[in-house]
């Protein structure tokens, strides 16, 4: 790997509580399933040196489905997600984003609280969580707060995390309505999304949409015309001012115009 | 850092930090698991941790301790899965092998040929363009059914 190692450091906590004790007392960077922060070090690309390693934190692994809040721990893996039966029955969504994430071996590594810190606008479980709407657990040493998806990201990878604050588990309502999920990339699988969407079809239909904006984004404006009876046909119009997508590696402004268009539409005709 | 490597206890030096791709290959000695992109997209640097299949290049060997780690050696000389890819020519320059037959290993014996598109979806060959592999690993299975 091209980073150099000997400068970097690593702190290995056993529990949460050590953790966030570590974090309040020294500025660290968490890794847990390390299928971003790896991919940095391999290319010389990350200045951070001072690490700290979530893996041993079982604690932080649960998925609960006990009660009407289905809780998935931050360091839950998308295999473990897909697995899940409950998980299954009650956010397909979610099983389907995951599935389409990387390979199996970045399925058994990676973690739900890892895709949300990361905060890429293209991260694929970040628009399922959004028309879940899902609260983010933060904990530090001090306390524990909630914060809505829909306000943690504060624009391109920024949120209102702190640098001492963990993200501990997503707490997912219960959904109702037809879920819908769709990641265009150039390969079915292992291929990093040029747009990727979720929606929930019910009478206030959500959709929210990756790699179009900053963030990952909600699209209220889009959701009201689809609830009107012009229905799609306004919502293709509301779009266009609600999303601001980019040139990139990826993918062109414009064709992720036209792209975020036909999943709308494709939202709205598969769960019709 | 210890862990268990291809079933016999393991003490190493390394970084906790280094890869456990490197730790196997420049430490251990291990050849077999290979680097392809550095970039946890190709699967050449499969191994499993306890069973599972992950890419090497993406683990701190500090994640290894106290686990069990098997590599393409691991699996010894004379494995069906082996012999199958020979017959089938499923490799050609050989660099995914390891990672192919590391993830096949793992593949349910009741797994359908789409099931094996998708558990080695995380592993790209180049040269042999996945059929040859998919019919080493199914006749693999129908000769221990």
């Amino acid at each position: 790997m091209r980073s150099a190692l000997t400068p970097l450091e690593l702190r290995r906590p056993a529990s949460v509580d050590e953790a966030l004790r570590m974090m309040r007392d020294e500025a660290l960077q968490p890794i847990a399933g390390c299928t971003d922060v790896y991919v940095g070090l391999n290319f010389g690309t990350l200045a951070t040196q001072r690490f700290i390693d979530l893996d041993r934190l079982d604690a932080l692994r649960t998925i609960d489905a006990s009660g009407d809040t289905l809780s998935i721990g931050a360091l839950a893996t998308y295999t473990s997600i897909m697995e899940h039966a409950a998980v299954r029955e009650r956010l397909p969504m979610l099983v389907s984003a995951a599935s389409q994430i990387g390979g199996l071996q970045i399925q058994n590594r990676g973690t739900l609280g890892g895709n949300v810190a990361n905060g890429s606008p293209a991260g694929d479980a970040l628009p399922v969580l959004a028309v879940a709407e899902a609260t983010i657990v933060l904990r530090s040493a001090e306390a524990e707060r909630r914060v809505p998806f829909t306000t943690f990201y504060t624009g391109y990878r920024a949120s209102v995390m702190r640098p001492d604050e963990l993200i501990v588990a997503l707490e997912i309502p219960r959904v109702h309505g037809r879920q819908w999920f769709r990641k265009v990339g150039t390969r079915a699988a292992q291929a990093i999304s040029k747009l990727v969407a979720a929606g929930v079809r019910n009478d206030a239909p959500r959709i929210a949409m990756g790699s179009v904006a900053a963030t990952t984004v909600r699209l209220p404006r889009t959701e009201a015309a689809l609830a009107t009876p012009d229905g799609l046909d306004a919502a293709l119009i509301a779009l266009r001012e609600e999303i601001s997508p980019i040139d990139d590696i990826r993918s062109t402004g414009d064709y992720r115009r036209d792209v975020a268009a036909n999943l709308v539409r494709r939202f709205w005709t598969d769960t019709a | 850092m210890r862990f268990t490597l291809n079933g016999a206890a393991t003490e190493v030096a390394a970084h906790p930090m280094s890869r456990l791709l490197d730790v196997l290959r420049e430490e251990c000695n291990l050849t077999g698991t290979k680097e392809g992109c550095g970039e946890g997209e190709c699967g050449a640097c499969t191994v499993l941790i306890d069973g599972v299949p992950v890419v090497s290049c993406l683990v701190p060997v500090a994640q290894a301790e106290g686990h069990e780690v098997t590599t393409i050696e691991g699996l010894g000389d004379d494995h069906p899965l082996q012999h199958h890819f020979m017959n089938e020519a499923g490799a050609q320059c050989g660099i995914c092998t390891p990672g192919m037959v590391l993830v096949a290993s793992t593949i349910p014996a009741d797994a359908s040929l789409d099931d094996i598109r998708v558990a080695l979806a995380g592993n790209l060959c180049r040269c042999t363009g996945y059929e040859a592999i998919y019919r080493a690993i199914m006749k693999a299975r129908e000769a221990t059914a």
